[in-house]
């Protein structure tokens, strides 16, 4: 194990995010707190409690996984795109580094910064609305479980992407209204059975479901499945970067 | 002297069909400058990138230093540094940082008596907090020769390595080279530039249409190229070269109005003094002549032309 280029490529994407601070951590923040004024103050006034909290409380979690959801793929994708772009890739491939090592360092740096933006929206939502977590350690648990699922899948999307149109499309396309339709602002319960059959289809409705669990001991559907559609999810990323580098898929031909 | 690198039977195609590299077999002397030179797109890039794990090898095989490329890839890319054709860097990198990364990227520990030595040998040091954006072209350049030494490689590539690049900092680049070689760092430089190679290389090898037509050492093309041809125009035509001159082992050309003469610049003489004394003895006149040189140019367009 190269432990030494895992460790440069991990510090050279952490200095990236530490050049970049305004718009990596600060802009997500402010996103956060607009939605809390929009769909806190103006909705929550309307519906005051779900399945036992209130509105503005209930909504945290997925503000959180929304947050850590984009930005896990956006910085993974990213990450990785940037020097296939710029062609200081060739260093990457010539380097003594297994794919494995190279995918700890990217997928690590990305995911560790979306941590730290779950954690730092989580702490700005505390001010706004008063927060309980019944289980912190299932709470990190999805938190760093999604970071890195989501960190392979952005990775997946930067080496497929051969433009900045295709690195911001799935994103854009698939991945904001699965998350927006996800039960990040509403119970699934509260929806007609015929919509929840099909929302039961959208794989970020298990994620928001866990992760809202861990805080409220409230689910839209058990905990188990939550973790095992999360770990299955986070299996099939990893067969997926196995085989692009086992084909050199669009990266040594 | 030992091969350090030993390409056997390295073919490449490309997905889209095209046939970049077409049964490769070479052989890198350890310690030598080997120059490969070739016309655009003959297949130079592809053959390093291959070497170096940047591009999949279709057939063949390639060892390093007795490293199979594949199987062994971690041992075998340790002793290679790589310097590509194109300027490829992180702009808003500093040059120490991201001449530090790449020995981390090498696995090597940190070593900053090291970086600062390369970066010295290559007159970064003043620039080293820079960021490199901000450099010129030519120190971009040596930024990335800084990067491939940084994790003191036994073998280096450079590709292309003088491509837009102004005479003084040829002149410096080539010193750079020698100093390596002085320390014992194998040498592989893609160039065409004619005289680059003549300048530099121990060995020379033509590849055109992704195969190698020629390797050989420069000694030996040298002595082709201290050949000069001398022509001269008779007055009037002649049947056969007299007796007299046959040690000069001349030639007839021209349906008997044309002689030519073979003679060695290098030679202590060349023997043209004597040779059109004892024309005239011989009642040949002489209309007009002229000398030509075969340049490594010459023998080398050639050697394309043909393939």
């Amino acid at each position: 194990m190269n432990w030494r280029a895992i460790q440069a490529i991990y510090l050279f994407e952490m200095a990236r995010t530490w050049r970049t601070l305004l718009q990596s951590i600060v802009s997500p923040v402010v996103s956060t707190s607009l939605y809390f004024v929009v769909f806190g103050a103006a909705i929550g006034s309307r519906i005051t409690e779900v399945e036992g909290v209130s509105y503005g409380t209930f909504i945290v979690p997925g503000l959180v996984m929304l947050s850590v959801l984009t930005q896990s793929i956006a910085n993974a994708s990213f990450g990785i795109y940037f020097p296939k772009f710029v062609g200081t890739i060739y260093e990457i491939l010539s380097a003594p580094v297994s794919y494995f090592e190279i995918v700890v360092g990217y997928v690590g740096a990305a995911a560790t910064k979306s941590i730290i933006l779950g954690l730092i929206i989580l702490a700005t939502a505390g001010l706004f609305v008063p927060l309980h977590i019944h289980h912190p350690w299932w709470m990190l648990t999805f938190l760093v479980l999604t970071a890195v699922t989501f960190s392979l899948f952005g990775f997946i999307i930067g080496i497929w992407a051969d433009g900045f149109e295709k690195l911001q499309m799935i994103p854009m396309l698939v991945v904001t209204p699965l998350t927006f339709l996800g039960g990040s602002f509403y119970s699934v319960n509260m929806l007609p059975s015929g919509w929840r059959t099909i929302t039961l289809l959208n794989p970020v409705v298990y994620l928001i479901s866990g992760f809202r669990w861990s805080f409220y001991e409230i689910a839209d559907v058990s905990v188990a499945l939550s973790l095992g559609m999360t770990l299955g999810f986070l299996a099939a990323c990893m067969a997926m970067v196995w085989w692009i580098f086992r084909t050199g898929y669009r990266l040594k031909n | 002297m030992s091969s350090v690198i030993s390409v056997s039977n390295l073919s490449k195609v490309y997905g889209s069909g095209f046939k970049a590299l077409n049964n490769i077999n070479l052989d890198i002397k350890r310690g030598e400058i080997f120059a490969l030179l070739g016309p655009n797109g003959a297949g130079k890039t592809t053959l390093i990138g291959t070497i170096c794990g940047i591009v999949n090898p279709t057939s063949g095989s390639v060892t390093v230093g007795g490293h199979d490329i594949i199987s062994d890839f971690r041992a075998a890319r340790a002793m290679i540094g790589l310097v590509p054709q194109e300027l490829h860097t992180d702009s808003f990198e500093t040059v120490w940082n991201t001449v530090s990364f790449s020995r981390g990227l090498f696995g090597k520990p940190k070593n900053p008596a090291h970086i600062e030595k390369v970066l010295k040998d290559l007159s970064l040091w003043d620039k080293k907090d820079s960021q490199i954006i901000t450099l010129s072209g030519g120190m971009k350049r040596r930024v990335m020769i800084a990067k491939a030494l940084s994790h003191e490689p036994q073998i280096l590539f450079l590709d292309e390595p003088t491509a837009g690049v102004d005479v003084e900092l040829r002149k410096g680049m080539w010193e750079v080279v020698r100093t390596l070689q002085q320390a014992g760092v194998t040498i592989i430089l893609t160039t065409h530039y004619i005289e680059e190679a003549e300048e530099m290389a121990d060995r020379i090898g033509v590849i055109t249409k992704g195969e190698i037509i020629l390797v050989e050492d420069k000694a030996g093309l040298m002595q082709q190229l201290g050949k000069k041809r001398l022509t001269l125009q008779l007055q009037h035509k002649v049947d056969a070269i007299p007796p007299a001159l046959a040690p000069y082992n001349l030639h007839l050309a021209d349906g008997g109005r044309e002689i030519t003469y073979d003679y060695d610049t290098k030679g202590e003489r060349t023997g043209i003094t004597s040779l059109l004394s004892d024309l005239r003895n011989a009642g040949i006149r002489i209309s007009d002549l002229d000398t030509e040189q075969s340049s490594l140019e010459d023998i080398f367009v050639s050697l394309v032309r043909k393939s």
